[in-house]
């Protein structure tokens, strides 16, 4: 009975984490605050200008990448701040650790950037989307890699000295291919290219959180064991 | 000490070949360099930039190898090895990025214009600079060398996105497609032995100083565990 790892474990430590985040709302505080932020920043730094394509594109990764920077630092942070490691280590496997985390990024992820997109096409004038297939894909698969990258560097993060500050640094390089990839593929959408077309950039973003996660997987336990 | 003065005579050699020798339209003898069209005397760059880069990606797959030693054995001599590698590697990246900056003013009118190939080596100096930021941050020795080389694994297994999504995305002005479109080595009969002569030279270079610094580092570590006993 070798399992990779225990699906209902997993499941019970995104509940867990579920459950205190509605009750502290550490997350989801500030990745609201920190999305209404930044998209206030961005109006008042375009003015009346309109924005082209590529720009606006970037932009929104870029509001987003760096939500899921203020958002995630905290996924094992706050375990070692509370003192639940110890918990934790007692009752699951590294591997259940960490898929129960990577699901609980994988949706605050998905709620953030839904979010962020709403009011990104409300805000932006010239952010039209032209072809919404690409777009939404564009959206999922990005948002698997960037929670998938994410996760592991919060980890590696946690047992350092100046966690919040080193999470952004150490991310980027990772997750820079993946926000190549997807604002390449956002512009594309803005530009109505066809889906067909756009297919090698999705077969990319697949590829990353594959390799992402298998990596993930494999090296969780000299992370998380002290 | 043998090994040195080859070393220093082959270099000198080298350098001294790559600068000096001239170029000509139709070279009739081993003493003289070909004229590349476009490139001309920018084109001698090729036998001081390339090796460069070669060893940075050389010295970042060491500490890559070195950190998987470590997670499989925690011993902390492969620590020592992979840091050491990393450390060198940071400063063949920064005179990579160095001496390909200065052809790029020449050649493009600019230092830096975020061509695909100054994308790459930015990143990988990215990814240097965010490992040793990683190990300042902890203290505790084996937990400062496990997650360093997480870290560098995962950090490598991106580097084959660059060298696949980058020519997909951007046309890029380096030389090697317009030089070498092919994909094959066609460098005059000169040219080529300086350059492998100055690639190997530069390797041997590396692995000199690695040694020289993991043998000081072991030293250091050894003062350091006898002054805590």
């Amino acid at each position: 009975m070798n399992k990779i790892f225990n699906i209902n474990s997993a499941l019970t430590i995104f509940i867990k984490d579920f459950r205190s985040e509605l009750r502290t709302r550490y997350a989801l505080n500030a990745l609201i605050m920190f999305v209404i932020t930044t998209l206030a920043i961005i109006l008042f730094a375009v003015a009346n200008e309109t924005p082209s394509i590529e720009i606006s594109a970037g932009i929104l990764w870029i509001v987003i990448f760096f939500s899921a920077m203020s958002g995630m630092a905290r996924t094992f942070v706050s375990e070692e701040e509370r003192g639940t490691v110890m918990t934790l280590h007692l009752i699951a496997k590294p591997s259940t650790v960490f898929f129960g985390k990577l699901l609980f990024n994988l949706i605050l992820l998905f709620l953030m950037n839904i979010f962020t997109v709403v009011l990104y096409l409300i805000l932006i004038p010239s952010f039209i989307i032209k072809s919404y297939d690409i777009f939404l894909l564009t959206i999922f698969l990005g948002t698997i890699g960037l929670s998938a990258a994410s996760t592991i560097i919060a980890a590696i993060i946690a047992k350092s000295n100046t966690k919040g500050t080193l999470y952004p640094v150490l991310s980027f390089p990772i997750l820079l291919p993946l926000l190549m990839i997807v604002i390449k593929s956002t512009k594309s959408a803005l530009e109505g290219i066809e889906i067909a077309k756009a297919m090698g950039d999705f077969q990319v973003m697949i590829a990353y959180f594959v390799v992402i996660i298998a990596v993930s997987y494999l090296l969780f336990d000299y992370v998380w064991k002290d | 000490m043998i090994f040195k003065i080859i070393l220093g005579i082959g270099l000198t050699l080298v350098i001294i070949a790559g600068i000096a020798l001239p170029m000509v339209p139709n070279p009739s003898s081993f003493f003289e360099l070909p004229i590349v069209p476009g490139l001309e005397d920018k084109a001698r760059i090729i036998f001081f930039h390339v090796p460069t880069a070669w060893v940075c990606v050389i010295a970042f797959i060491t500490s890559l190898i070195y950190g998987i030693q470590y997670l499989r054995t925690k011993e902390i001599l492969y620590d020592i090895k992979s840091v050491t590698a990393a450390g060198l590697g940071f400063l063949f990246c920064i005179l990579a990025t160095v001496t390909g900056a200065i052809w790029s003013k020449f050649s493009w009118g600019a230092f830096w214009n975020w061509d695909p190939r100054q994308t790459s080596i930015f990143v990988l100096l990215l990814i240097y600079g965010a490992y040793f930021a990683l190990r300042s941050s902890i203290e505790v020795e084996e937990k400062r060398a496990s997650l360093s080389a997480v870290y560098s694994i995962i950090a490598g297994l991106t580097v084959p996105f660059f060298i696949f999504i980058i020519p997909r995305i951007v046309s890029s002005l380096h030389p090697d497609p317009i030089i070498n479109p092919q994909g094959k080595i066609h460098m005059n009969p000169t040219m080529l032995v300086i350059f492998i002569a100055s690639l190997t030279g530069f390797t041997a270079v590396y692995y000199w100083m690695f040694n020289l610094r993991v043998r000081f580092a072991k030293l250091q570590y050894q003062q350091q565990s006898k002054e805590q006993d």
